[in-house]
């Protein structure tokens, strides 16, 4: 790879994700003559780009001085991304001229690359930790540079860097208007990352906090930034809000960079509260009670929070009192300020004149006692907390959907005509703009029925389903993720509300120990505020928030950057973690760093699923298993199967939400008992394609921070939440995608490649490879079945691209089997690959019947070439997409269904959540004097976002080994289905 | 500062309405039963207003009949009375549109602000609306149409407004109706049934149920005044026997049967008979 430092951006990215994933120095130094040698050709590759994009010396301005500039046009900074080892230094070169810096930095940054390329290579896995990219930092001043660039990861240091700040600052402006006459257009662009980004939150008071941040940060960021300001500690109700261009107003999601979600230039958010409390009587301050407040006059004045005239003036009368006191004949204040205060979109003379007659009547109401009355009519309304969403139901009727605490509620005009509670609710999903709810089956009734929705576009149904998810999170559950079990089945859907429930928070407050914070109220804040006086928060502050910001921000960077080697690393180490996760039933959960660094980088130029899954059976793990099945004698062999069946819905051009359904059948036969567990999920994984421009644009995205041009199925949870591409970015760097595309190809070559992984073969399933593997594993009836390792596959990648709008599938099934005997020769070897080219392809080997039996496409193994090729050249009209992953277990006697038996008993068991449903089979059969019990569970996942299906499956099969750990798996499939949907808008 | 919902169940006022004798052969009616016995009916409507006034002690505001007006009596359809709010409605039988016109008048004495429907082609009786305390349920029924249902809405924005259904009957009230705060009477025929579980499901509040035998017997008054707690006018012994074992085992009400043998015979249920206002509430 290292000789492929062909284009700057690709150095670049590599420098980044170098960085982001910041490994032990000591592999760094140890390699220095490659570095060396990488050296000579960074330079040479950064000069020519140089050259060509006509920059000069401007190219090597360190990134952070841009920033500096960027910042200091909008407002002072106060942080300097520099370590402090090195930030004195760097300084005083600065001040003294613009052109010292430059140099030091030219150098630094080459050396920083080279490094960061030496480091990529040399260390196959990475186990990126904060702690070793600070140490990093640390210990080498010359990166310090390096650490600007990446001024997330200085987080870390904010103190340090804190106490520095004020001189920063002076420095930092005086050297800008040096260094402005470097930049060029092409360079800012280029260096957007670094950028520092000023932010515009209107407040509930309406006014206007302003502060930066670092481009890339995280919603999350920003929030805390503004709770800080206003002193909230109870901040888990609200959140903050961006219109998107379509004039939509969406919630800012804290987990996801804030660049991603806005899609254009304009910084603009306001705080708003997202979950209204029920009662607000049980909020523990009285601060944010007031804010409360100040967000239900605001939902009362515009209407957005009906009520009637002698509400309206109750509340008034309230608000007069919180702000002005007790009412006071003489002073004319209150009346100037009913005068310009909206209390009611139909405000009147008599209205107002009825609020200052209620206003005397509460003489001797403190503010706060003010608030709480106000607050204790205000919840009682009937429109309280309910956020509505314009919809249409199935006749075409226009109607509104409302979404509160308790449910979701149906109106028609004013009228509720429908409501469906939340315990009612099984399932929520949406597909393209239908929004669906599965109902519990009433008393009387015997199957469940689902109800759709149509809005406006998929925008809007994805919106509402998220709000929907939010609520139902905030208000319904202790705990947004549940544990181990509940893990399972959260695989499916990536988007889930990130923040503390209610419970959580309400638990939080009663460990609040602070005096009552003193605030300034509105009508006094109005009158001495300024604009200018409002903080600025720089970076560096930032940075100070903590290692949880610290770290998010790093663990995004890694996830977006990722070179080509980087993707062979991490599928090494996705093999690993595999194989750790199946063999060892207890082990800990995957880390969501690993499955994050998962690579899955694909070069869409086209939207394509990239899926690797590596699938390797060591043997020496295997034993390990066997171990903890008793092998021989006594117990049985246990196996089980796990299915799990994933759909993605890929939308295209615009953005579109993806469905994906994930089943995971786990079924375990033994000898003695049987029993088989199929867990089937299914998930809906809406995700974006984006029409060309907008693929392309993602793709360059990339290249700024990878994670949305890839729709990989694979992602886990965790990833899922930064890299789904779930909005469509801002393209700022056209020229870069297509700089990358070039890249993206090789990348994708390389991920398809399967990594060399050891022991085992790695087995990819084309149909005879599944059966072949299949009637081995049947054959040996030695344990450990449990342990399949994993064999890796890139499971389709179906570019769809048609400009208009295709949609690809996908569909990959890999079997996996454990072998019985030790070392077995590796059942497929390789990777057979069957690519179609044909614009619908079909499934060519599905060790199942595929769950989408329409335009398929089965590639067991892609090699990368291939792959890419058909992405070009193909133009699918595939509108779902499929990846089935089977796992296979050995079984005892040849197949373990084969015996007929005599059936005991069978039961099924059918339990939903929210996302999932689970379907449980339990058969007891008699053999030949053995009882044999299967159990097969299905578990279907419903969700937004990508499923990770290596981590599914893993998931499955550990948790099936948990809670049977006395029955083997003999069976797992996964099987995903994408919809891409053609987008309307 | 009594804020919303305050105090339900307690009434200062009541609007009443004499019984034209024109009830007995024009009044409208659903079934096809026996002849109205007039002066049983007048009697009974004695009773009812001697009730209210004497017993329970409103202030009950006595219309005149209007001959014109066969089912004049059942005041109830006319308005809709919520807080210092009155709806005037647009009954869904063209013959009673004019019942309107005193009520409102009495409404309007009373100092309640009025609003009227301005749609002509909103319909809404005043008996298909069941005001819980926390939010309204209208049933879409012969008399009434989702647009009055609509306007209903718009006349009380403080509270929600479900819609239900009314399958059979003629109005909602005609098999259910407030027993108590939160506690809905309900008959136990199967649109009744029915038509509680739809309610039970539009709520965001839970309701006890109380179940009669007979869907007329769970029409009944339900009032909370000072000095008398809970009140309950419901159903004789005479009328619905069954049920009135049922009401009478209710603890802590003051129970009171009045006979209602013979408006029923033109649909006519105790709550028809009357408006209830709380002017106490009022400034």
């Amino acid at each position: 790879m290292t000789t492929e430092v062909g284009s700057e951006t690709e150095v670049k990215e590599k420098a980044e994700e170098s960085v982001a994933q910041s490994e032990p120095s000591e592999n760094v130094t140890e390699e220095t003559n490659e570095v060396a040698n990488i050296e000579g050709e960074v330079e040479e590759s950064q000069k020519e780009k140089d050259g060509k994009e006509g920059k000069g010396i401007s190219r090597y301005l360190p990134t952070w001085l841009k920033k500096q500039k960027s910042q200091s046009q909008t407002s002072p900074t106060k942080e300097i991304p520099l370590t402090e080892k090195t930030a004195g230094k760097v300084r005083q070169e600065e001040e003294v001229n613009g052109h010292a810096e430059e140099v030091e930095e030219k150098e630094a940054g080459k050396s920083d690359q080279v490094k960061e390329k030496e480091a990529e290579c040399h260390s196959s896995t990475s186990a990126d930790t904060e702690p070793a990219k600070e140490e990093k930092v640390q210990e080498s001043p010359e990166k310090s540079l390096e650490k600007a660039e990446v001024t997330k990861e200085g987080e870390g240091e904010k103190e340090q860097k804190k106490e520095q700040e004020g001189k920063a600052e002076g420095q930092q402006e005086g050297e800008e208007g040096q260094n402005s006459i470097f930049q060029s257009p092409l360079r800012l662009v280029r260096k957007a990352k670094m950028k520092l980004v000023v932010c515009h939150v209107t407040l509930l008071d309406e006014t206007v906090y302003t502060c930066e941040v670092e481009k890339r940060a995280k919603g999350q960021y920003l929030f805390f930034k503004v709770c800080e300001h206003l002193n909230l500690l109870e901040k888990d109700y609200f959140g903050l809000t961006y219109v998107d261009s379509h004039d939509q107003k969406c919630w800012l999601d804290p987990t996801k960079e804030i660049k991603r979600q806005i899609r254009s230039n304009n910084w603009q958010f306001a705080f708003n509260v997202k979950f209204y409390p029920p009662d607000p009587s049980q909020l523990t301050e009285d601060i944010t009670r007031y804010l409360l407040c100040l967000q239900l006059r605001e939902d009362v004045a515009s209407g957005r929070l009906p009520c009637s005239f002698v509400t309206h003036t109750l509340l008034g009368s309230y608000t007069l009192q919180a702000e002005f006191g007790d009412y006071e004949p003489d002073q004319p204040r209150p009346v100037d300020y009913i005068n310009h205060q909206t209390f009611a979109p139909n405000q009147n003379k008599e209205m107002e004149e009825k609020i200052v007659e209620l206003h005397k009547s509460h003489r001797g109401m403190t503010p706060a006692q003010a608030d709480s009355q106000f607050l204790e009519n205000a919840k009682k309304l009937s429109m309280y907390g309910v956020d509505l969403h314009h919809a249409k139901d199935s006749e075409g009727v226009d109607i509104m959907l409302g979404v509160c605490a308790n449910g979701l509620l149906v109106y028609k005009d004013r009228l509720r005509i429908n409501r469906f509670a939340w315990p009612k609710i099984l399932k929520i999903s949406y597909k393209r703009n239908n929004f669906y709810i599965k109902i519990r089956p009433g008393e009387t009734e015997q199957f469940e029925s689902t109800v759709g929705f149509k809005l406006q576009n998929h925008r809007s149904a994805k919106r509402l389903w998220k709000v929907c998810v939010e609520n139902h999170s905030f208000f319904r559950l202790n705990t947004p993720e549940p544990p181990t079990k509940a893990r399972f089945l959260t695989l499916g859907s990536k988007f889930r509300y990130s923040g503390r429930t209610q419970a959580q928070t309400r638990l939080a407050s009663t460990l609040i120990d602070r005096p009552a914070p003193s605030f300034e109220r509105t009508s006094s804040k109005r009158i001495s505020r300024s604009l200018d006086g409002a903080p600025v928060i720089s970076i560096t502050e930032a940075g100070k928030d903590g290692a949880e910001n610290g770290r998010e921000l790093h663990s995004d960077s890694k996830d977006h950057d990722k070179t080509q080697e980087e993707v062979l690393k991490h599928q090494a180490s996705i093999s690993q973690l595999k194989r750790s996760f199946m063999e060892a039933p207890p082990p800990s959960p995957p880390q969501p760093n690993q499955w994050e660094t998962r690579l899955t980088s694909s070069p869409t130029t086209t939207m394509r699923v990239q899926q690797q899954i590596v699938v390797s059976e060591p043997q020496a793990e295997a034993a390990a298993a066997a171990d903890n099945t008793p092998s021989d004698t006594k117990e049985p062999v246990k196996t089980t199967e796990v299915e799990i069946e994933e759909m993605v819905v890929v939308k295209e051009v615009s953005k579109a939400p993806k469905p994906g359904i994930v089943t995971v059948t786990v079924s375990s036969p033994a000898e003695q008992e049987t029993r088989e567990q199929e867990v089937p999920v299914v998930q809906e994984v809406p995700v974006l394609v984006e029409a060309i421009v907008k693929k392309q644009e993602s793709v360059s995205s990339e290249s700024e921070s990878d994670g949305e041009a890839e729709y990989h199925p694979n992602v886990s949870v965790s990833i899922s939440h930064t890299q789904i591409p779930e909005e469509k970015e801002e393209d700022e760097e056209l020229e870069k995608e297509e700089e990358k595309r070039p890249e993206n190809d090789v990348l994708v070559v390389d991920a398809s490649s399967p990594p060399a992984e050891g022991s085992q073969p790695v087995e990819v399933t084309s149909r005879q490879a599944e059966e072949s593997s299949i009637e081995k594993a049947g054959e040996e009836k030695e344990e450990e079945v449990d342990e399949m390792e994993e064999s890796t596959d890139d499971p389709m990648v179906t570019p769809d691209e048609a400009p208009n709008g295709l949609t690809p599938h996908e569909e990959s099934v890999i079997t996996m089997a454990g072998p019985a005997e030790e070392e077995e020769e590796p059942k497929m070897n390789g990777e057979a690959a069957l690519v179609q080219t044909e614009p619908r392809p079909q499934v060519i080997c599905c060790s199942e019947p595929p769950v989408v039996k329409t335009e398929m496409v089965t590639i067991s193994d892609t090699f990368a070439a291939q792959k890419t090729e058909i992405a070009t050249k193909e133009v699918p009209i595939v509108h779902t997409e499929t990846k089935t992953i089977t796992y296979e277990a050995a079984q005892l006697d040849g197949s373990g269904d084969g015996e007929p038996g005599v059936l005991m008993t069978a039961q099924t068991i059918t339990s939903e959540s929210l996302c999932t449903t689970t379907t449980t089979h339990i058969t007891k059969t008699l053999k030949g004097g053995l009882s044999e019990t299967r159990i097969e569970k299905r578990i279907v996942i419903t969700g937004d976002c990508d499923i990770d299906h290596d981590e599914a499956l893993a998931q499955a099969i550990k948790e099936a080994k948990e809670q049977h750990p006395d029955m083997s798996v003999t069976r797992v499939v996964v099987h995903k289905e994408t919809e891409l949907a053609e987008e309307e808008d | 500062m009594a804020g919303l919902r305050s105090g339900f169940g307690r009434y200062t006022h009541a609007i009443v309405r004499g019984i034209p004798e024109s009830l007995a052969k024009e009044a409208l009616r659903t079934g096809t039963g026996e002849e109205v016995d007039l002066a049983k009916a007048q009697r009974e409507e004695e009773a009812y207003v001697e009730v209210l006034r004497t017993q329970l002690g409103l202030e009950v505001v006595e219309l005149p009949a209007d001959e014109s007006l066969p089912d004049c009596v059942f005041v109830e359809d006319a308005a809709v009375v919520c807080g210092d709010t009155a709806l005037i409605t647009i009954p869904g039988a063209p013959s009673r549109r004019r019942e309107t016109e005193a009520i409102k008048a009495a409404l309007k004495d009373l100092n309640l602000n009025i609003v009227e429907m301005a749609d002509e082609n909103a319909t809404l009786d005043g008996g298909d609306v069941l005001f819980t305390g926390q939010e309204f349920f209208v049933g879409l029924s012969k008399r009434t149409n989702q647009r009055g249902a609509e306007i209903l809405a718009d006349a009380f924005k403080d509270y929600a407004v479900s819609t239900v259904p009314v399958m059979e009957g003629l109005h909602l009230k005609s098999f259910c109706s407030m027993g108590g705060p939160g506690l809905i009477v309900i008959g136990s025929s199967e649109p009744a049934q029915k038509a509680l579980k739809t309610m039970q499901q539009m709520s965001d509040h839970r309701y006890d149920k109380l179940t009669v035998p007979d869907d007329g017997a769970a029409n009944c008054i339900y009032m909370n005044l000072p000095n008398k707690g809970h009140v309950l006018l419901h159903c004789t012994p005479e009328q619905y026997p069954e049920s009135a074992k049922v009401f009478e085992k209710l603890k802590d009400y003051t129970l009171i049967p009045l006979s209602n043998l013979e408006k029923v015979k033109v649909d006519g249920a105790l709550t028809c008979c009357s408006v209830l206002i709380n002017k106490k509430a009022n400034m």
